[in-house]
């Protein structure tokens, strides 16, 4: 039969948001609103020390001195923080061995998921820390690991066991009034993720965690921390879906990396989550800081998909400190219907001989607006930097918007920089020449679109690779007609 | 008294001198009631990030000169394009020079800007074009708005050349200890009409002074507008530049900034392409060193389909000098078949020299060509040591490979005196004599 455009136009239409559903755990939720009390009553909740209480209430103070940013190329209706709920955990909160003890209706929220847990430990290799609602609920191949001195674990566990890497290294990277969310992130921050690597060892497997938001009106607040000690290297994944909602999610995470001398951290990131319906009703707000510090020689790399929510706010960094050290940024932001994205990177060049690279590659389509906003900065004392810049956005339609904002600041003479930008739309030669050959239009863009993306999404580790590449495909089908 | 303070608090005085019953007048009111809100910009204006205006409002600039002064013909004929005929609109400390000058109304009008607001049978083209593409918001230009009063005024009619091409020269005598310069100018090209147009400041002494000028360009269906800015001045002499062009179907305007000197130069340089199949060109060389900074801001706006637009600015920045670049294109949903290419490439020759670049992009619609590419960098060692081991010394060398590097900008300048002029002007400024006629 043949399937006529028009038909796949009413069926993407009509098409929900796959993964929308919401499973009815009970769960153990503080009243709305944001005041000194609340934090205390989070860090006591985590049964957290003194010290961290304090960094809280600090953080707290701080916030409330802040204003929320405007500059970015982005118009929402501002969250009301005091409508928030800034905490909720799955309440039953047995520390399980195995699958079986989990609550069934968790597991079943992973099936139609379609991750679930059994599954994911048959995948050798990847050890998965599950955050459901804000609390880890499951940890596997933790035992291996161990082995190797590996430390990953809930950030709330590490505040408690490793106090002291935590203490040293939170808000080394991203201080507490870096900016209005960050500030709020550390203020309020449910739980997340940390990692230490110890000196020379090689993180045999991905470590990936799976956020997710399932409760209403509760707003997530991430933390993850990464240290690479001097000489190791570790690859980190990090992978979203949210339920749907009308009204809109709020999402301020903050990722600090900390690469030590020889180390290389490799974060790599697939966010889908609900991007609001096609009316631009509802979808998660996502407003994260995400940087790393890179000593001497050593290396971060960040790669993101971002196909989902409705405002994305995204700026992952590199602090280039250390001599010789490398910075590297690949980036894929689609969006499609009402979507609106203000992404980038900043590569900020301290040491002799850093090196960074950025790829930017933008698609638009439907009624989207997607910005690159990047910052290429090299100080007085960093000799030799190099950097390459090449942002490409593709248009689909004739109603979205593509925009770039680099910004480059050079402040030495043996600095080499790049930056090369173009704007192009699906060639109609291209099609004809695919339609020609018997690939029928939706084929062809999704050929033409993975070719334009090819470049970042073989930086992908594999697992992650091919689910992105399905990603592009669903959120673009239907958008060229 | 701050400089914002003295300036509102001159238009009265200002007032005075010009015909307050005029409709122009309404404009002028309107104009300083916004710089009066919005002030000087700061740093924290996106806009402004990368050049600050404070340390010139901590200077007490005299508004209106107090006394006239004469220049004689010898004395300045360097910085005229004397090589060939042209016409001249010469001013002096912000007052028109006739005895410098050489305007003309024969066939087209090459005059001044006060006889334009004046006579009457200027009256219906004022109405039409005065402060008409020029920004209501922007303070600055309000500013100028508010206090226009003198400057060029050329009109070209339907299919008609001027015989050669116009200069436009202001000089600051240094009379005043620090003066404020607001000069306005008006350029028309009706259908079919085409025109030259050299744009120079030159301040003769080490006195302060501080240019806000603003031209409004009007280029109609088919023109062809050639403006070439000369930006050579003395270290105490700063110069905001607000140019605003707006162009209609198959209409050609090429712009061209040669910044060589100055303490502090922005340009603002706005296209607005109201038609089909324009073009529009906007090339620069910057070459400054010292404490000197230059500051290009372009603004190309696509509103109908089918146009193109090129940018090329190159800089060589030495000692504590500072480069910014910030190149803005907009593309309107309408404006399918739009070309747009940006190009900014630059070159550090010192340690303190440092460059801020923003080629920015915004793009609305789907079916357009749109690039831009910015590269910061040095000279080749290799080339350098090619030159060398043919017996060029280093210093010529250098002053070789900097030259090539901004060569492709001149390429297309179409008046050759003023091309020769420029070279002289870039191997004067690189320190060395080229061996070869260029």
């Amino acid at each position: 039969m043949a399937y006529t455009e028009e038909e796949l136009k009413k069926e993407l239409e009509t098409k929900e948001y796959e993964y929308g559903f919401y499973t009815d755990i009970e769960s153990d939720t503080f009243p709305n609103g944001l005041n000194e009390e609340i934090v205390i009553a989070i860090s006591k909740k985590k049964e957290e020390p003194e010290w961290m209480t304090l960094w809280r209430l600090e953080s707290f103070k701080i916030w409330k001195e802040m204003v929320e940013p405007e500059w970015a190329n982005v118009k929402y209706k501002k969250p009301d923080f005091q409508a928030i709920s800034y905490y909720s955990a799955p309440n039953k909160k047995p520390k399980y061995d195995s699958l079986d003890e989990v609550d069934p209706e968790l597991l079943d929220t992973f099936k139609k998921l379609g991750i679930s847990l059994d599954e994911q430990k048959k995948l050798a290799g990847v050890a998965v820390d599950i955050v459901m609602d804000s609390v880890s609920v499951a940890t596997t191949f933790k035992k291996t690991l161990a082995e190797k001195g590996i430390i990953f674990c809930s950030i709330s566990e590490a505040i408690k066991e490793h106090s002291e890497l935590v203490k040293k290294y939170i808000g080394s990277v991203v201080p507490q009034k870096d900016n209005f969310y960050a500030a709020l992130n550390s203020a309020v921050f449910s739980d997340g993720s940390f990692c230490y690597i110890p000196k020379g060892v090689r993180c045999p497997m991905e470590l990936s965690t799976y956020f997710r938001i399932n409760q209403a009106g509760t707003g997530q607040f991430e933390r993850t921390l990464v240290i690479a000690d001097e000489g190791s290297y570790v690859s980190y994944l990090e992978g979203c879906t949210a339920p749907s909602r009308d009204e809109n999610q709020l999402h301020a995470a903050v990722v600090e990396l900390i690469a030590l001398d020889d180390a290389e951290i490799k974060y790599s990131t697939v966010q889908n989550w609900f991007p609001g319906n096609k009316e631009g009703k509802g979808g998660v707000f996502n407003f994260v800081t995400k940087r790393g510090l890179c000593e001497k020689n050593a290396k971060i790399s960040w790669t993101q998909v971002e196909t989902g929510s409705a405002v994305t706010w995204k700026y992952p960094s590199c602090i280039l400190k250390g001599d010789n050290s490398i910075g590297e940024f690949y980036s894929i932001a689609v969006t499609n219907n009402y979507q609106q994205a203000d992404t980038g990177t900043k590569m900020i060049h301290l040491g002799k001989n850093t090196k960074s690279t950025i790829i930017s590659k933008g698609i638009s389509a439907g009624k989207s607006q997607n910005s690159y906003r990047g910052l290429v900065q090299v100080n007085s004392r960093a000799d030799n930097a190099r950097n390459f810049s090449q942002c490409d956005s593709l248009l689909m339609g004739n109603e979205c918007g593509a925009h770039t904002f680099p910004y480059i600041e050079v402040k030495n003479k043996t600095a080499q920089i790049e930056h090369e930008a173009t704007t192009s739309k699906i060639g109609e030669d291209q099609i004809f020449y695919c339609n020609q050959r018997g690939i029928n239009t939706e084929k062809a863009i999704a050929l033409i679109v993975n070719g334009f993306s090819k470049e970042v999404l073989n930086k992908l580790p594999m697992e992650f690779a091919v689910e992105a590449q399905k990603l592009l495909e669903i959120s673009l089908e239907g958008s060229v007609g | 008294m701050d400089l914002k303070e003295k300036l509102v608090s001159s238009f009265l005085a200002f007032e005075n001198g010009v015909d307050v019953d005029h409709p122009v007048h309404d404009i002028r009111s309107e104009a300083i009631k916004n710089f009066e809100t919005k002030g000087f910009p700061t740093k924290k204006e996106e806009a402004w990030k990368y050049t600050s205006l404070n340390t010139l409002q901590k200077i007490d600039f005299s508004i209106f000169p107090k006394k006239e002064s004469m220049l004689e013909y010898r004395d300045v004929k360097k910085y005229f394009l004397h090589e060939i005929d042209t016409f001249k609109i010469v001013f002096v400390d912000g007052v028109y020079s006739s005895f410098l000058s050489e305007t003309t109304h024969d066939g087209v009008d090459v005059c001044l800007m006060s006889s334009a607001l004046n006579k009457p049978m200027y009256k219906q083209i004022i109405d039409v074009y005065f402060n008409k593409i020029a920004s209501k918001d922007d303070s600055l230009t309000s500013l100028n708005t508010a206090f226009s009063k003198e400057g060029a005024y050329i009109y070209i009619p339907k299919n008609k050349i001027p015989k050669k091409p116009i200069e436009i020269v202001h000089f600051s005598t240094g009379n005043e200890a620090a003066l404020l310069l607001q000069p306005r100018n008006l350029i028309i090209a009706e259908e079919n009409a085409e025109m030259q147009i050299i744009e120079r400041h030159q301040s003769l002494t080490a006195n302060e002074v501080f240019t806000n000028s603003v031209t409004e360009i009007f280029a109609a269906k088919n023109s062809n507008v050639d403006y070439y800015k000369v930006q050579n001045d003395l270290t105490t002499a700063s110069l905001i530049d607000n140019t605003y062009i707006d162009q209609k179907d198959g209409s050609v305007v090429n712009v061209h900034t040669f910044s060589f000197g100055g303490k502090l130069t922005r340009n603002n340089l706005n296209f607005y392409q109201n038609g089909e199949r324009i073009d529009s060109t906007m090339k620069g060389v910057t070459i400054i060193e010292e404490k000197q900074h230059v500051d290009h801001h372009t603004l190309v706006h696509h509103i109908q389909p089918n146009c193109e637009s090129h940018q090329d600015y190159k800089g060589i920045y030495g000692e504590n000098a500072t480069g910014v670049f910030n190149g803005k294109i907009i593309v309107d949903k309408i404006a399918q078949k739009t070309n747009a290419f940006q190009q900014n490439n630059n070159i550090l020759v010192s340690d303190k020299a440092t460059i801020n670049t923003k080629p920015q992009l915004e793009i609305f619609a789907d079916d357009v060509k749109c690039s831009h590419g910015c590269t910061i960098g040095q000279l080749d060692e290799e080339a350098l040591f090619y030159l060398q081991s043919r017996g060029i010394p280093k210093k010529e060398a250098r002053a070789l490979l900097m030259y090539a590097f901004a060569n492709n900008v001149l390429e297309s300048v179409r008046i050759p005196e003023l091309k020769v002029r420029i070279n002289k002007l870039i191997a004067n400024k690189l320190g060395v004599r080229l061996g070869f006629d260029l």
